[in-house]
């Protein structure tokens, strides 16, 4: 095998490839990066931890087709540390020589005939606007379960329902869904898959510099694919039923309140900073504003005046300051509405592009349910 | 029911100076006891146990079945074998923590600088009480007069300049009496004890120390340091010393709040069935709550003891998400300790369930989950609370624990 490619193209296809590799493997070869050089000038680069496939496919000047398995971390490092020229790969017996410049370095391969096969891509599902699409993983996966004891919770529930795609995801303390239109591969396509939340927030860190991403899904299969500018990644769905949760938000609200977003925002981390561990911020709305405060008894306390309108009835509440402030930053919109039915019942957060408590709100595309704090007794 | 050594020659009049002594020990005798007989007076001056029938022990002893060699923590065997005449009577803790509150209730009269030690003993700081209620002696003959006729039954008075004398002073008392440790006395006091008087000597120390020589509080007193750290460690040698010259700084504690609340029982027979276990914890868990909810405390961490049949005793515990007072949620946190144990086929002698972390109920703030079903279980719980007020314990219970002890479903899946 000999091929030469360019640096930077190196660098960002072995850093993306071997970006999930585990640092400590249940086998030595599940550290490699497998690269394949064909005679039509294509290189795959690809990973695969019985969990999480990647496969990176990039141009590069092939002399001699061939594949060899070396240690992935390695050359990733290698590649970003070597000077912007091109890069010559030459695999001499068992060893693989990377010369770039007057730089050479020698690396040892792993037996390539011992790497398990990677999982097929599933039929293509649709087509999703990538940044649209990270937007919406960010807005979700904020709420979405971080103990591992409780794996369902740490997935992000897809439902794909024709053009209609939801991702809906939460730590039985807050509940986050967003809803977006994508382009399905049939106009009745129906699926539902649970995939983990750093699945999702690994795609959309690294597959959104072009435009478009497939989603692949197959009826009730074990796998979700995703494949953008030359990159497929595949990862095994959490297994199991999520809960019905749509139905916790409620169908009618009594009570909604119209505050700046930003002004919200600052306000909220300004008190938050009296707020132990455990202790929530109070809102009191009022007819015009909110009073945020907190602290109580001898501990620190602060409070804080802001505009807000209130359509219905005073109301007072209080949430666990970072779950608050979590529901905020991803509405992502310049007015925040914050719809109640009772002091103590969830409240439902949406973003609105107009101040005042009449205009319409994007609970349509999102919307955040959560849950406040109470006393024990 | 103090089992601590006594030497029946220095309950005499210690002096009358009570002017810089205001430590009071306030101890129920023979409380159990004393609390069934405000029901069955026809029982007074007979024998009288306190205590499970059958594999229990001794809780409580009147004077009567004392005399005949009965103590506290006694097997119940042992007990009926030394006093076979003894009348045997199952425990009430509901009523016992009545009394205890009633108690509790007239020592706050006098201050609240009141530390309470367990259901039925307690220290008082009368310090700041000296001016607007008496001296401590004449507070000791109150508390003691209120509640011999208030309540019905009898506290000794121990009076003393530490906590650690009026302690001892109140054992000597017994049974009722007051006895008054004037500060000038104190040593000489301490220096009339067996050594196993002292906090902290049991029956090992006690025989470690007699290998020394040592059998008094007199004879520790007057040994020197260096021996008796090599012999009782560094710590415990300093700390037995010191109060064997009545060196007790340690102030009476008001704010002392219980640290944890539980509730264990010893089986009649060994549970091999896990849906018995379950059961067990779930009335323990039941009991536990409502105690909670009584104290206006919640837990938010949940711990299970087991012991085996061959008595190795095992102990799990797990923190909670959010605090609770809730049976549900403790008996939840307690049978997912159990399952996690693995537990030999002849089973288990005794099961135990305990709250810890305990926190005012009403400065906890708790994030409820969105699928929360606390408050309704609560309500339910409440209610079941009032049931037992006025009905009794067996008037209304969960549903899975009306059922034979052996259960002939045997899954144990009950919720």
């Amino acid at each position: 095998m000999k091929f030469r490619v360019e640096r930077d193209v190196l660098a960002e296809a072995v850093t993306w490839t071997a970006r999930t590799l585990p640092t400590r493997p249940p086998a030595p070869v599940l550290a490699g990066v497998r690269i394949e050089a064909a005679a039509d000038g294509a290189l795959t680069l690809s990973t695969f931890d019985y969990e999480v496939s990647a496969r990176s496919e990039v141009a590069a000047e092939v002399e001699t087709p061939g594949s060899v398995l070396v240690s992935g971390r390695l050359l990733a490092e290698i590649s970003r540390a070597l000077p912007a020229k091109p890069v010559d790969v030459v695999l001499e017996g068992t060893r693989v020589t990377v010369t770039c410049g007057s730089s050479r370095f020698t690396l040892l391969t792993m037996p390539v005939e011992d790497y398990p096969s990677l999982p097929e891509m599933p039929a293509l599902a649709g087509a999703v606007d990538a940044e649209e699409f990270a937007a919406a993983i960010g807005q979700v996966t904020i709420a979405a379960g971080r103990d591992e004891t409780l794996p369902l919770l740490t997935g992000v529930k897809v439902e794909i329902n024709g053009e209609k795609l939801t991702l809906l995801a939460t730590d039985r303390y807050r509940l986050a869904m967003r809803e977006m239109t994508w382009r399905p591969q049939s106009p009745t396509i129906e699926r539902q898959a649970l995939v983990r939340a750093r699945t999702l927030s690994d795609v959309a860190r690294s597959l959104t510099s072009a435009g478009t991403i497939e989603i692949s899904l197959a009826e009730s299969a074990d796998i979700i694919g995703f494949e953008a500018g030359g990159r497929h990644t595949t990862s095994l769905l959490v297994d199991g039923e999520y809960p019905p949760v749509r139905r916790l938000f409620p169908e009618q609200t009594t009570t909604h309140t119209v505050t700046n977003s930003a002004a919200l925002i600052e306000a909220a981390k300004r008190v938050a900073l009296v707020a132990e561990r455990n202790t929530p911020i109070r809102l009191t709305f009022t007819d015009g504003q909110v009073v945020l405060e907190a602290g109580q008894g001898d501990d620190a306390q602060a409070s804080e005046a802001l505009e807000s309108v209130l359509v219905g009835e005073e109301i007072t509440t209080a949430f666990n300051p970072q779950y608050l402030l979590d529901g905020l930053g991803a509405l992502g919109a310049p007015f925040t509405r914050l719809s109640f039915t009772h002091p103590t019942k969830p409240a439902v957060m949406s973003g609105q592009q107009e101040g005042g408590g009449d205009s319409p709100d994007s609970a349509d595309t999102f919307r955040y349910l959560l849950q406040p704090i109470r006393f024990a007794s | 029911m103090s089992r601590a050594p006594r030497n029946e020659s220095v309950r005499r009049d210690w002096g009358g100076d009570d002017s810089d002594t205001s430590i009071l020990h306030v101890d129920m005798d023979a409380f159990f006891a004393a609390v069934e007989l405000i029901d069955r007076p026809e029982l007074r001056g007979l024998p009288v146990i306190v205590g499970g029938a059958h594999r229990g022990v001794v809780l409580s002893a009147t004077y009567e079945a004392r005399a005949a060699g009965v103590r506290s923590a006694m097997p119940m065997t042992r007990a009926r074998a030394l006093c076979p005449q003894a009348i045997i009577i199952p425990p009430d803790h509901h009523k016992y923590r009545d009394i205890s509150t009633s108690v509790m209730r007239i020592l706050g009269d006098v201050t609240p600088v009141i530390e309470p030690v367990s259901i039925d003993e307690a220290f008082l700081d009368v310090s700041g009480a000296r001016r607007r209620v008496g001296s401590p002696s004449h507070i000791g003959e109150l508390i003691r007069r209120r509640i011999s006729e208030e309540l019905g039954v009898v506290a000794s008075v121990g009076i003393a300049s530490t906590k650690f004398v009026a302690k001892l002073a109140s054992s000597h008392a017994k049974p009722d009496g007051l006895l008054l440790i004037p500060r000038a006395a104190t040593v000489p006091f301490l220096h009339s004890l067996p050594v196993g008087a002292l906090w902290g000597v049991g029956e090992r120390t006690e025989a470690t120390l007699a290998r020394s020589g040592i059998r008094t509080v007199a004879d520790l007193a007057h040994s020197p340091p260096g021996m008796l750290n090599r012999v009782l460690g560094t710590a415990g040698g300093s700390r037995l010393l010191d109060l064997a010259w009545g060196r007790d700084p340690r102030p009476v504690q008001p704010t002392r709040h219980e640290k944890s609340i539980g509730h264990e029982q010893t089986f009649g027979t060994d549970l091999t069935d896990l849906g018995d276990m379950s059961a067990a914890l779930l009335d323990f868990s039941h009991r536990c709550a409502a105690r909670l909810r009584a104290a206006d405390l919640v837990t938010s961490c949940i711990s299970i003891k087991v012991r085996l049949a061959d008595f190795t005793t095992l102990s799990r515990s797990h923190t909670l998400d959010a605090a609770t007072d809730v049976a549900h949620d403790i008996y939840q946190a307690a049978r997912r300790l159990l399952a996690g144990m693995t537990l030999p086929p002849d089973g288990v002698r005794l099961l135990g369930v305990r709250c810890e972390a305990l926190s005012d109920a009403a400065t906890t703030f708790v994030q409820v989950a969105l699928d929360d079903s606390g408050p309704e279980r609560r309500a339910a719980e409440r209610v079941m609370d009032e049931v037992h007020a006025r009905f009794g314990r067996a008037a209304v219970t969960a549903g899975s624990l009306v059922r034979q002890p052996t259960s002939d479903t045997g899954d144990g899946d009950i919720s």
